[in-house]
């Protein structure tokens, strides 16, 4: 099961990440995870929020440049080795990560880690084959 | 066609009407004008060597430079008291340039922007919704005239408050809209956040003019806003907008030139260049009374183009600005004109016309450095996604151009609209002996 991520384009300029989390934070949406990337001249910034249509609009009437995409949230053994088991299966079966950060709260016992690929389908037939457990959206907001 | 006599006379007919003219004028000036005597007694030549229209080759180029020297009333040819109305440039690198009209000065003015207006089918039926800034600028009061002519309903709603000139255009029905072409695109922006739709405005066709802009931006412009842009063009060193405009052919723009006469000449030796041929606009106003102009370097880079046109006008037309002999940037000694980043910037899916340039001097190595605002859709949630978009970018350019640049990509509104003529350069260069 895909979950939504919002993605953002910042300039690398003082003051623009500030102004994210502020207008997120007016408009009364909590951030869950997130992930910075940068070039020396610009950021994009990957978000998982308890409201993503919510964000999205507000972000957009600030003519910020954003966008939903689909990503996939892992349930990861929260003990050494447990990220490493998880990666090899996707060597062996030949997923492409394009990049995967962690979300801050854990479920149950396990930590939760957001993946992006260009193959989502194969990696959940993957994940299940492997008995590796998904983390859908409504779980995320309940966190 | 307002004016079918002027607008569509055999060449014979109006190549005798220009010789007569011109004799007129050149002997005008060098009795009543000091400057222009001194000029062509500087050159050796006198009103008798002025025979037929190819004889204007032998007089002397007036530039923005003179014009500036001679500030205020150095080039008035006529007695004071004929003026009535004053016009300047912006004067923003100097002195400004100024134009006096006497009242039949005003006439002219009149006709030849009833003539650019009809160039877009308007009628006394349309209302002409006037964007264009009022006061010592030209482009207001020049649109004014022509729409009074005419008989069209003027709205003189000037530039600024996007968003009343948005209401007016709802509640009065404007049928052709006349303003600065960046400033349509900003109207654009305005009418999409308040939610209104040109689909359901009246706007039929615009006048654009005042600053360079090229095809990229007309079909972004007819599709925003839903009309039939035409590029019009003017000065206020000849006499504001009227010199020239497109027809609804959209090729090429018609030179009213039974009163302003054109030549293309070779901006480095002066010389007259052949129809066809790319080289400096030179203009000579032939029968401007308060401030004729002789042989006028506008300093933009077009050609002339015989051939008749479609339209049934058969006055010459010349091609869209291709440039400035001033904006034309040099790096590292290719000349770049912004017109042509624009060019390549339109033809990558997603971008969208606004976009600055900035020249830098590392050492002795100069670079530029291309701003592209971003849009939804350029956008992606991947890194190498967008520093794919930059590198292709900079490969279009550089496979157009034959300039290495640096693309920049930028958040959207970062680069700063204006309401008159959109500042497309930044060059941090400081280079002694630049132009203006």
């Amino acid at each position: 099961m895909k979950i939504k991520q919002i993605a953002v384009f910042l300039e690398n300029k003082k003051g623009r990440l500030a102004e994210v989390t502020r207008v997120l934070s007016e408009a009364g949406v909590n951030i869950r995870a997130l992930s910075l990337a940068d070039t020396a001249d610009f950021g994009i910034l990957r978000l998982i929020v308890n409201d993503t249509e919510k964000a999205l609009a507000a972000l957009k009437i600030k003519e910020f440049v954003a966008q939903v995409n689909e990503v996939i949230a892992v349930e990861i053994e929260d003990k050494p080795g447990g990220l490493s088991k998880i990666l090899d299966v996707f060597e062996k079966e030949n997923i492409n990560i394009e990049y995967m950060y962690a979300f801050v709260e854990k479920h149950v016992d396990n930590a939760i880690v957001i993946f992006r690929t260009d193959e989502h389908q194969k990696m959940i037939d993957v994940l299940g084959k492997h008995k590796i457990g998904i983390v859908s959206n409504d779980v995320l907001k309940n966190l | 066609m307002w004016n079918s006599k002027h607008e569509s006379m055999g060449r014979e007919e109006l190549t005798h009407l220009q010789q007569e003219r011109l004799i007129a004028l050149v002997e005008k000036l060098y009795s009543r004008v000091p400057f222009y005597k001194k000029r062509m007694d500087e050159k050796g030549v006198t009103p008798k060597d002025i025979k037929t229209i190819t004889d204007i080759a032998k007089l002397p180029f007036t530039t923005k430079q003179d014009m500036r020297e001679v500030y205020p009333y150095g080039l008035l040819a006529t007695d004071i008291n004929e003026i009535v109305e004053i016009h300047t440039s912006s004067g923003t690198t100097g002195k400004p340039v100024v134009g006096a009209y006497t009242r039949n000065d005003i006439e002219l003015w009149s006709e030849v922007m009833a003539r650019t207006l009809a160039m877009g089918e308007t009628t006394k039926e349309d209302t002409v919704h006037n964007g264009y800034g009022y006061g010592l600028f030209t482009g207001g009061l020049g649109v004014h005239y022509g729409a009074r002519k005419i008989g069209a309903n003027l709205i003189p709603i000037s530039g600024g408050n996007t968003k009343r000139q948005l209401m007016v255009m709802q509640d009065f029905k404007s049928t052709v809209l006349t303003c600065t072409p960046s400033y349509s695109l900003l109207m654009a922006e305005v009418a999409k956040e308040e939610g209104i739709d040109f689909d359901k405005l009246s706007l039929r066709v615009g006048l654009f003019g005042a600053e360079p802009w090229g095809e990229g931006m007309r079909r972004e412009i007819e599709d925003k806003l839903k009309l039939k842009a035409l590029d019009i063009y003017g000065l206020t060193e000849i006499i504001g907008p009227g010199v020239a405009s497109e027809c609804m052919q959209q090729n090429g723009l018609h030179i009213f030139e039974d009163v302003f006469y054109p030549e293309i000449i070779d901006p480095e030796t002066g010389e007259v260049l052949p129809h066809g041929e790319k080289g400096e606009l030179v203009i000579t106003t032939l029968t401007r009374e308060g401030t004729p102009v002789l042989r006028y370097r506008t300093r933009d880079i077009t050609y002339l183009m015989p051939e008749q046109c479609a339209c049934g006008r058969t006055i010459i037309r010349m091609h869209r600005l291709l440039g400035r002999t001033d904006d034309m940037l040099i790096i590292r000694g290719v000349n770049v004109f912004p017109s042509q980043i624009e060019e390549v910037l339109m033809k990558i899916e997603g971008t969208e016309p606004h976009y600055q340039i900035v020249v830098q001097r590392h050492g002795q190595l100069d670079s530029i450095e291309v701003q592209v605002e971003m849009t939804e859709k350029l956008f992606s949630d991947e890194i190498k996604d967008l520093s794919s978009t930059e590198k292709n970018i900079e490969a279009e350019i550089y496979s157009t151009l034959n300039v290495h640049s640096k693309v920049k990509l930028v958040e959207p509104k970062s680069i700063p609209r204006s309401e008159g003529k959109a500042k497309r350069v930044i060059d941090k260069r400081n280079i002694q002996g630049g132009r203006s």
